[in-house]
């Protein structure tokens, strides 16, 4: 009975409760990324070093980061698939999630400080941890906030 | 750290540059610890952000940060330019932050 408990119980109760609470953490994730966006849509970003004429003298460096994991469920999903190839449509979201949250957090730093741009807006990534141990992928987001001088808000 | 100007552009609005010093860089290994590794591999279950390994790789970044600005400094700089990031994993579980930039004298 044990072993029955420990060999087939506890991987389909972690598996269950990857996919309930991995899918609701992903959607309340979402819904505040969205929030967020809207929030700071005003801080313009650039991948471009190229600057405007019209810029306060000075400018910062700023940077965010985010480790982002799959759940439980996603990572059996995309083992399943790994033996035939193809789309791993659960890592998608994966990425898009910290792509965007990375983003954010560059724009709330360019923000606390009254910048309005950021300019040479860079993406690195890099994977952290093996399988099956805990491991995620690292985004680093970074770029140069400047500050528009006051009669130029129109002019990009 | 905070009279350095840093950025990864190639100039600065409002500045001129007089001098080039030259490359500065800074770097630090780190791995995660025990402790981190079993409360990420609890929330791998769930998925989501894994905290502990963001707060530490930004901990790593910004001590590889302070080592540049600090070579930048004792050329005589007053600012860092065009600074790049590099991350590499140097063995499982260990990461390399290495960060770079050209030290330069702006008016």
């Amino acid at each position: 009975m044990f072993i029955f408990l420990s060999q087939f119980l506890v991987p389909v109760f972690i598996l269950a409760l990857g996919f309930f609470v991995g899918r609701a953490k992903e959607r309340a994730h979402f819904k505040r990324i969205e929030a967020e966006e809207a929030e700071l849509a005003h801080i313009k970003t650039f991948s471009i070093k190229t600057l405007p004429e019209s810029l306060e003298a000075g400018a910062t460096l700023v940077t965010g980061n985010t480790v982002i994991a799959v759940d439980a469920f996603k990572k059996l999903m995309a083992m399943i698939r790994m033996i035939f190839g193809g789309r791993l449509r659960s890592y998608d979201s994966l990425m898009e999630r910290a792509r965007r949250e990375v983003l954010l957090r560059v724009k709330r730093e360019a923000d606390e400080m009254g910048a309005d741009a950021i300019y040479n807006f860079r993406l690195e990534y890099s994977s952290i941890g093996q399988q099956p141990q805990a491991s995620g992928v690292e985004i680093l987001a970074y770029g140069t906030a400047v500050k528009y001088k006051a009669s130029s808000n129109d002019s990009v | 750290m905070a009279d350095l100007i840093l950025t990864n552009l190639e100039t600065v609005p409002g500045h001129d540059i007089i001098t080039h010093l030259g490359l500065v860089q800074g770097s630090t290994v780190r791995s995660k610890h025990l402790g981190r590794d079993i409360m990420a591999g609890l929330k791998n279950i769930v998925g989501g952000e894994l905290r502990g390994y963001t707060e530490l790789l930004s901990d790593a970044r910004q001590e590889a940060t302070t080592r540049m600005v600090e070579e930048a400094r004792e050329m005589g700089a007053n600012a860092v330019l065009n600074i790049r990031f590099s991350t590499s994993s140097v063995s499982a579980g260990a990461s390399e932050l290495y960060v770079y930039g050209t030290a330069v004298i702006l008016s």
